[in-house]
C-alpha cells in the first residue's frame, strides 16, 4: 500500500515512484497494490497505476494535518492489512512513519533506497549518517513500513492508467474530536531571486565552516553572473535566506551546471539537485556521497579552489 | 509552563565511519561524537520560548549515551534550568547502528515523562544514525499524545502551541495543538546560541546531574540489519587531478565548452 501525497489536486511525482515500486513487489509476492487517497477522493483519477484506491474524506483531510491523517491511515491498515506501506521520506513520511511503527506495530526503515523481495524476506537498504553508510534491512514479519526517498525509483510504472478499483471508507470518529488543526497555509515566499530557473548554481555547504568566509562563494557567484545556493546547514546557520536552499525541505532545481562546493551530499540535498545536467563537486572527503552522483569532482580544498576559479573567471 | 528536551550525540559525520568486520555495525572505535544539529536547533527554539513567556526547560538524555555528560552541561551554560540523565532498569536497552535503538530511547524517555509530565517536549526533528524512524513520533504514539515534526517555529498561545511545520519547496502549515505535544524541530527561529567555556564550567562545579532510572519494557521487534556497506561513489564522479591551479583550469575548461564562461 501506497501513501498518496498530494498538493493543490496535484498527486506527487513520489507517489508514482511508490506505486511502481509497489507493483514490482506486488508482482512478486502475488498481492495487488493499493493507495490509501486521505482527503480528495476527486484524485483518484490521477491514481491509475494502482489496482485498488481507498479513499476517505473528512473535512480534517483537505489538508495534511499530522493527527487526522494518523488516525486515518491507522484505519486504513486495518482494514486492508497490507503487507508493506510505503511513504515519501518528507515532512509527511518523517511525521507519521514512526508513530504508525508504535501503533501499527510494524517494523520501520526510513531514508530507503532500495526495496527488494529475497526468497521470501523484504529487504529494504537504508541510509544512516548523512548517505555515507548503507544499511540492508529485513522487515520481518507480516507487516512493515518503508519511508523512501525521492528519485529512488523510477516513476513511469506508476503512472499508467487501468482499471482500479475506488473503495470508499468512513472517517474513524474521532476525526471529529481533534486535539490539532491547521489554522494557515503559507505559500512559498518569491524572493529574491528563483534559483530553480538558473542556468547555473554556484552551491556552498557546510565545509564552508563560518559566515566569513560566505564571502570568497559570493565572489565567484558574481564573477560568473550567476545565483548562489546553499545546502540546509548553510540555511539553518541564518548565512543565505530559505529561497536559496537546495534539497528536499528547499528547492529541487535542474541548471546546466551545479558546481557544489564543501557539500558532501546528505540523501536530502541530493534530492534536490541531482537531475542537474552537469555537476562538479568540490569536498576534501574522498568518501563524500556526492561523488556518487557528481560528473567531475575534487578533493582539492575549496579554500584553495575558489580564489583560483574567480582570478581565471575573471581572466 | 514545562519544557523538556531530549538530546543526544550522534558520530561526527567530519570523522571517517569504519564498519565492524561482521559488516553489521559502526566500529566504536573510530568514532567521535557531537550533539546532534537538529537537537541544538531544538534546544534553541525551547530557551527562545523560556526568553518569551518564562518556561522551565529541562534537557534530558540518557545514561548511556556517550558524552551526554558534556551535552547536558553546555545545555545548562546556554540556559536551561535543570539536566537530567535517564538510566533504564530491567532489562539491557538493545543498540542500533551507532547507539541504543530508537525504540528504546523512546520507551525509556516516555517513562520518564509519565513520572515528571511535560506541556512540551520538544527534540531534534532526526539524529544522522536514525534507521528505524525518529524519536519525536514515537515518543508521541507511545505517550499518546499529539506530535508534530519538522517544525520550524513553535510558540505558546494560552493551552496551545502554534506550530509552524514546513514542508518540501518552503510550503508550510501553522497548526494550532492542544497542549502537551511532542514537537520535532527542524530549524529554530534563530541560529542556536553560542555557550562560553566559563558558563560551561560553571555549570560542571555546580555538582553532578540529576540521573534518574526508569524500568524499559520489553522491546518491540524491529527491523534486522543483515549488512552495512558503503554507497558506490566510485566510478561515477571523474576525479581532476593536480593542484588547486590545475584543478580550476579545467573547471572552467567544462564551464567555457558551455558557453558559461566567455573567452
Amino acid at each position: 500500500m501506497v501513501l498518496a501525497e498530494h498538493t493543490g489536486g496535484q498527486v506527487s511525482d513520489g507517489t508514482h515512484e511508490l506505486i511502481a515500486k509497489a507493483h514490482e513487489l506486488a508482482s512478486v509476492l502475488g498481492g495487488l497494490t493499493e493507495v490509501a487517497l486521505l482527503g480528495r477522493a476527486d484524485l483518484a483519477g490521477q491514481l491509475g497505476g494502482a489496482d485498488v484506491v481507498v479513499a476517505v474524506d473528512h473535512p480534517a483531510l483537505s489538508e495534511y494535518l499530522p493527527e487526522a491523517y494518523e488516525r486515518t491511515l491507522l484505519e486504513v491498515l486495518a482494514q486492508r492489512s497490507p503487507r508493506l506501506l510505503l511513504m515519501s521520506n518528507g515532512t509527511i513520511g518523517l511525521d507519521l512513519a514512526p508513530a504508525l511503527s508504535v501503533r501499527w506495530d510494524a517494523p520501520l526503515a526510513t531514508y530507503v533506497s532500495g526495496l527488494k523481495i529475497d526468497e521470501g524476506a523484504m529487504i529494504a537498504t537504508a541510509q544512516i549518517l548523512g548517505g555515507k553508510v548503507l544499511v540492508d534491512v529485513e522487515l520481518p514479519g507480516e507487516r512493515g513500513i518503508a519511508t523512501v526517498l525521492g528519485g529512488a525509483f523510477g516513476a513511469e510504472a506508476g503512472q499508467s492508467s487501468g482499471d482500479t478499483e475506488v473503495v470508499h471508507l468512513a472517517p474513524p470518529p474521532e476525526l471529529d474530536v481533534p486535539r490539532m488543526s491547521l489554522r494557515q497555509v503559507f505559500e512559498p515566499d518569491g524572493g529574491d531571486l528563483d534559483i530553480s530557473s538558473a542556468e547555473m548554481l554556484v552551491s556552498v555547504g557546510r565545509g564552508i565552516e563560518s559566515q566569513d568566509n560566505m564571502e570568497i562563494v559570493e565572489e565567484l557567484a558574481d564573477a560568473l553572473g550567476v545565483p548562489l545556493s546553499a545546502s540546509r546547514p548553510v540555511v539553518d546557520a541564518g548565512w543565505l535566506p530559505k529561497t536559496r536552499q537546495v534539497g528536499q525541505s528547499g528547492l529541487k532545481v535542474k541548471p546546466r551546471v551545479y558546481l557544489a562546493l564543501g557539500i558532501s551530499g546528505a540523501p536530502e540535498h541530493l534530492e534536490g539537485m541531482r537531475n542537474a545536467e552537469l555537476i562538479i563537486a568540490c569536498n576534501t572527503d574522498p568518501g563524500a556521497p556526492i561523488f556518487g552522483v557528481a560528473h567531475y569532482g575534487t578533493t582539492v580544498d575549496l579554500f584553495d579552489l575558489v580564489p583560483e576559479l574567480v582570478g581565471k573567471v575573471r581572466g | 509552563m514545562r519544557i523538556v528536551v531530549p538530546m543526544k550525540a550522534v558520530p561526527d559525520l567530519v570523522e571517517e565511519i569504519e564498519l565492524n568486520e561482521d559488516e553489521t555495525g559502526i566500529d566504536p572505535a573510530y568514532l567521535t561524537y557531537v550533539l546532534g544539529e537538529w537537537d541544538s536547533q531544538a534546544l534553541e527554539e525551547a530557551l527562545l520560548l523560556k526568553d518569551a513567556i518564562g518556561a522551565e526547560v529541562v534537557a534530558v538524555g540518557l545514561a548511556e549515551d556517550p558524552e551526554i555528560d558534556q551535552i547536558l552541561y553546555t545545555a545548562l551554560a546556554k540556559g536551561a534550568d535543570a539536566a537530567v540523565k535517564i538510566a533504564g532498569a530491567g532489562a539491557e536497552a538493545s543498540s542500533g547502528p551507532a547507539g541504543i535503538k530508537i525504540a528504546d530511547r523512546a520507551a525509556l524517555l516516555a517513562g520518564y515523562l509519565k513520572v515528571q509530565p511535560a506541556d512540551l517536549v520538544i527534540s531534534g526533528v532526526q539524529a544522522a544514525d536514525d534507521l528505524e524512524g525518529q524519536l519525536p513520533p514515537t515518543l508521541g504514539a507511545l505517550l499518546d499524545l499529539p506530535h508534530v515534526s519538522v517544525a520550524v517555529s513553535v510558540e505558546v498561545d494560552g493551552g496551545s502551541a502554534i506550530v509552524r511545520q514546513e514542508f518540501a519547496g518552503g510550503r508550510s502549515h501553522e497548526l494550532q495543538v492542544t497542549m502537551p505535544v511532542v514537537i520535532g524541530v527542524q530549524s529554530a527561529r534563530q541560529a542556536p546560541r553560542y555557550a562560553p567555556i566559563t558558563r560551561i564550567k560553571q555549570a560542571m562545579q555546580a555538582g553532578p546531574l540529576t540521573e534518574l532510572t526508569v524500568s524499559l519494557p520489553l522491546a518491540r521487534k524491529g527491523a534486522v540489519v543483515r549488512r552495512m556497506h558503503r554507497p558506490e561513489t566510485s566510478g561515477q564522479a571523474e576525479m581532476l587531478t593536480g593542484d588547486a591551479a590545475a584543478v580550476a583550469d579545467q573547471i572552467v575548461g567544462l564551464l567555457r565548452a558551455r558557453g558559461l564562461v566567455k573567452g
